[in-house]
C-alpha cells in the first residue's frame, strides 16, 4: 500500500543501526531515544501481559502471586532452572531465525514447527540405520541430514510461493499437521521400540549420536549451532549486498524485481535456509535432549518461535534476548502445571498476551524498522 | 465386497461428510464476510477453538445445548474484535495478528477447559423431516441432522444476500477492494470492517460450536487441529462466494469421513497416513483451483498475501 513506501524508502536508504535510533540516543539520553522508547513500550507490555494473566489466574480460583512466585524462582531461582531456561532457549533461537530470515522478504513461514519435526526425523533415521559409525562421522552425518529435513520440508512451500501459485503462509501451516503425522507413523510402526510396548518411541540412540552437553546440566552443542547462526545472519543482513537486496524485497517488491533483484530466488533460499535453522533444532532435541525419536519431540518451539520472531521485530541480536525471555515461559510451564494444576499450554496465554500487548503498543509506526 | 458393505460405506462417507465438514462451512462462511472486508483472519482457528470451548462449558452448566450455541457465537465474535483492535485500530501485521490470537486461545481455552475435559453433555439433538427421511438410502443423509445441518443452506443463503442484495453488503465489498476509495465515497472503513470480524466470529463460533456440540460432544485441547486453517483456504477455493462454501465444506467433510470409515473398517493403511488426508488435499485443491481464483480476489488481500501490507 502507498503509505508503506516512505518508510520502507527510508529503510533502504542508510543502513540501520544496531538499535534502531541508537544514534540519536547519545545526543538526547537513552530513555528519550526510540531505542529506550521501544524498550519501555516492551517493559509495559510485559507488565500488561502479566497482569492480564494474573486477572485469568484469579477467575480460575488461583493464586497468581503464588504462580508468579513459583513460576520465577523454579526457573530464575536455582543453577538447574536457569541451565534448563538456556536449553529451551537453543531451539526457540534457531525456529525464530526460521521466521527471521523469510520474513525479510516478507514471507511468513509459520512453518517452524513441521521443519523442526522433519529435521528431527532424518537425524533420527541417520542415527538408527549408521549404528556402527565414529562420533565425529556420525554426528555431522545427522546434522547434515535434519537440514535436508528441515530444508526439504521448506522448499515445497517456497517453491509454491515463487511461482506465485500459493501462499506460504497457508501451505506452511497445513504441513505442520502432516509432518507431525509422518513423524507419529514411524514411532507407531517402522521404528518403533520394540522394548517399550505402550510408549510410540524409537530404540534409544547409541552413544556416538548423542550431542554433547556442556557439564552436567542439559545445555547441549547445539547452543553453538544457534548462535553461530545469530552471529552470521546479523552480518549477511547488514554488511553484503544480500542483506540489502533482502530489505529491498521486504520493502517494495515491484521496485525490487524492476531493478533487476531476483525475487524468486531470493524467496526459495530464504525459506529453505529457514527450514534448515528449525531442522537443526529438530536434530538437537533428538540427539542431545530426548536420545531419541519421541511424537512429543517439541512443546511447540516452532510456532513459539514465530512468537519470538516478531518480538524480536525480525532483529538477529534481539531474537536471542527474546528466546531467553520465551525460554523462561517455556520453562514456567511444567510449574503451571505442578504448582497450580493448570495444563501446560496454559502458559501459551501469557506469550501471546505479551506480543498482543507489543503489537497494540507498536502498531504500524515501528514495523517498516526492522 | 458385497453390494451392502459399498452402499453402507458410501452412505457413511455421505453423512459423515456433512457432519464433519459442517464446523469447516460455517468458519468458511464467515471468513468469506471477513475476507470481502480485505482481512486475512488467521485467529480463525483460535476463533473456532474459543467458540468450542464456550459452547461447550455453557452445555455442560445449563444443560441447554441452544443457548450454548448462541453463546458460543457471541464468545467467537467477541474474540474476533480483539484482532480488530490489532489490524484495525493498531494496522499491525494481519497474518502475525491472527496467529498471535491463535496462540491466545489455545492458552486461554487450555484453562477454562481444563475442569471440562472427559465430561459429558447433552449434544444438539438429531431432528429429521418426516417422510423425506424414509426415502430410501438418500433419506436418512439428507434429511435427518442437527439444527446447524438444516441451517446451512440458509445461512450461505443469508450471507449471500447481505453481501450482493444490501447497501451494507456493498459497501463491504467497496472497503474489501479498496480502503482509499471506500473512505473517499464517505464510507468508513474502520467500522464496516469491525462489523465483518464481529460477524464472522459469530459464524466462526458456532462452526467450533458444531464441534464440540454435535460432532465430538466432548471437550478436548485443541480439538480444532487446523480445521480453521482448511477453512481460510477453502475461502480462497470458494472463490469468495458464500454459496460455494458449501461445496468446499462438503468436500473437506467428505475426505474426513472417508478416512474415518476407511479406518472403522480396519484398512491396512496407517490411520496416520489417513490422517494426512485433509491437509494434503487442501493443499492440492488449492493448487489445482487456487492459481485461477486470484483474478477473483479482493484487491485489498493482495497486499497481505503477497507481504507488502
Amino acid at each position: 500500500m502507498a503509505e508503506v513506501m516512505p518508510a520502507a524508502a527510508d529503510s533502504l536508504a542508510a543502513p540501520q543501526p544496531l538499535i534502531p535510533g541508537a544514534v540519536d540516543g547519545a545526543v538526547t539520553g537513552w530513555w528519550r531515544s526510540p531505542a529506550g522508547i521501544a524498550v519501555a513500550r516492551f517493559v509495559t507490555a510485559l507488565v500488561l501481559a502479566l497482569i492480564g494473566f494474573a486477572i485469568v489466574l484469579l477467575l480460575q480460583g488461583r493464586n497468581p502471586v503464588d504462580a508468579y512466585t513459583n513460576m520465577f524462582s523454579v526457573t530464575l531461582g536455582t543453577a538447574f532452572g536457569r541451565s534448563e531456561v538456556v536449553v529451551k532457549a537453543i531451539p526457540l533461537m534457531l525456529c525464530a531465525l526460521a521466521v527471521a530470515l523469510p520474513a525479510r522478504v516478507g514471507l511468513v513461514n509459520v512453518g517452524g514447527e513441521g521443519q523442526l519435526y522433519l529435521g528431527a526425523w532424518l537425524a533420527s533415521g541417520v542415527a538408527l540405520t549408521f549404528t556402527d559409525l565414529s562420533i565425529w562421522v556420525l554426528l555431522p552425518l545427522m546434522l547434515v541430514a535434519s537440514i535436508v529435513g528441515g530444508g526439504l520440508w521448506a522448499l515445497v512451500p517456497a517453491v509454491l510461493r515463487a511461482k506465485g501459485w500459493l501462499n506460504e503462509t497457508i501451505s506452511t501451516l497445513l504441513l505442520n499437521y502432516v509432518a507431525v503425522l509422518l513423524v507419529q507413523f514411524f514411532v507407531f510402526g517402522a521404528w518403533k521400540d520394540p522394548k517399550s510396548a505402550n510408549f510410540p518411541q524409537s530404540p534409544q540412540f547409541v552413544a556416538a549420536a548423542r550431542l554433547p552437553t556442556f557439564g552436567a546440566e542439559r545445555i547441549h552443542a547445539g547452543l553453538i549451532f544457534a548462535l553461530v547462526a545469530v552471529a552470521v545472519m546479523f552480518f549477511i543482513l547488514r554488511q553484503t549486498r544480500w542483506g540489502f537486496e533482502m530489505r529491498a524485497i521486504g520493502g517494495n517488491p515491484e521496485a525490487a524485481r524492476r531493478a533487476g533483484i531476483r525475487i524468486g530466488t531470493y524467496i526459495v533460499l530464504a525459506l529453505v535456509i529457514g527450514g534448515a535453522l528449525a531442522g537443526i533444532a529438530g536434530f538437537g532435541e533428538v540427539s542431545a535432549i530426548q536420545g531419541r525419536l519421541r511424537p512429543e519431540i517439541s512443546p511447540g518451539y516452532g510456532f513459539i518461535g514465530f512468537l519470538v520472531s516478531w518480538l524480536a521485530g525480525h532483529n538477529p541480536l534481539l531474537v536471542v534476548v527474546m528466546s531467553l525471555l520465551l525460554g523462561v515461559l517455556t520453562a514456567s510451564g511444567d510449574s503451571l502445571q505442578i504448582s497450580q494444576h493448570l495444563p501446560f499450554a496454559s502458559v501459551n496465554l501469557l506469550m501471546a498476551l505479551t506480543l498482543v500487548m507489543v503489537l497494540v503498543l507498536r502498531g504500524r509506526a515501528q514495523e517498516a524498522t526492522r | 465386497m458385497t453390494w451392502a458393505t459399498v452402499l453402507s460405506f458410501i452412505q457413511g462417507v455421505a453423512s459423515g461428510a456433512i457432519r464433519s465438514g459442517a464446523s469447516i462451512f460455517y468458519a468458511a462462511l464467515g471468513e468469506v464476510i471477513v475476507q470481502r472486508a480485505g482481512i486475512v483472519n488467521l485467529g480463525l482457528e483460535g476463533c473456532m477453538l474459543v467458540g468450542a470451548c464456550a459452547g461447550f462449558i455453557v452445555a455442560s452448566r445449563t444443560g441447554n445445548p441452544y443457548v450454548a450455541l448462541l453463546v458460543a457465537a457471541v464468545a467467537g465474535g467477541a474474540f474476533n474484535l480483539v484482532l480488530g483492535l490489532l489490524v484495525i485500530t493498531r494496522r499491525a501485521n494481519q497474518l502475525a495478528s491472527g496467529l498471535t490470537l491463535l496462540f491466545l486461545a489455545y492458552g486461554l481455552t487450555s484453562i477454562l477447559g481444563a475442569d471440562y475435559v472427559g465430561k459429558r453433555i447433552n449434544g444438539l439433538q438429531q431432528l429429521s423431516i418426516p417422510l423425506l427421511v424414509d426415502i430410501p438410502v438418500v433419506g436418512p443423509v439428507l434429511f435427518q441432522g442437527d439444527v446447524l445441518w438444516f441451517t446451512m443452506l440458509p445461512a450461505a443463503g443469508c450471507v449471500w444476500w447481505l453481501l450482493y442484495r444490501t447497501r451494507w453488503g456493498l459497501s463491504l465489498r467497496t472497503v474489501g477492494e479498496s480502503r482509499v476509495v471506500a473512505y473517499a465515497s464517505g464510507l468508513s472503513p474502520r467500522s464496516l470492517q469491525y462489523q465483518a470480524l464481529f460477524i464472522g466470529g459469530l459464524l466462526g463460533g458456532v462452526g467450533g460450536a458444531q464441534l464440540s456440540l454435535s460432532y465430538a460432544r466432548v471437550w478436548i485441547e485443541q480439538m480444532t487441529a487446523g480445521r480453521g486453517f482448511i477453512a481460510v483456504a477453502l475461502v480462497i477455493f470458494a472463490s469468495w462466494h458464500p454459496v460455494r462454501a458449501i461445496a468446499g465444506g462438503l468436500l473437506f467433510g467428505g475426505a474426513i469421513a472417508f478416512q474415518l470409515q476407511l479406518q472403522a473398517r480396519n484398512a491396512s493403511v496407517s490411520p496416520f497416513l489417513l490422517d494426512m488426508l485433509p491437509y494434503v488435499l487442501t493443499i492440492a485443491v488449492l493448487l489445482i483451483w487456487g492459481r485461477n481464483r486470484q483474478y477473483q480476489m479482493p484487491q485489498g488481500l493482495s497486499s497481505v498475501f503477497e507481504g507488502t501490507d
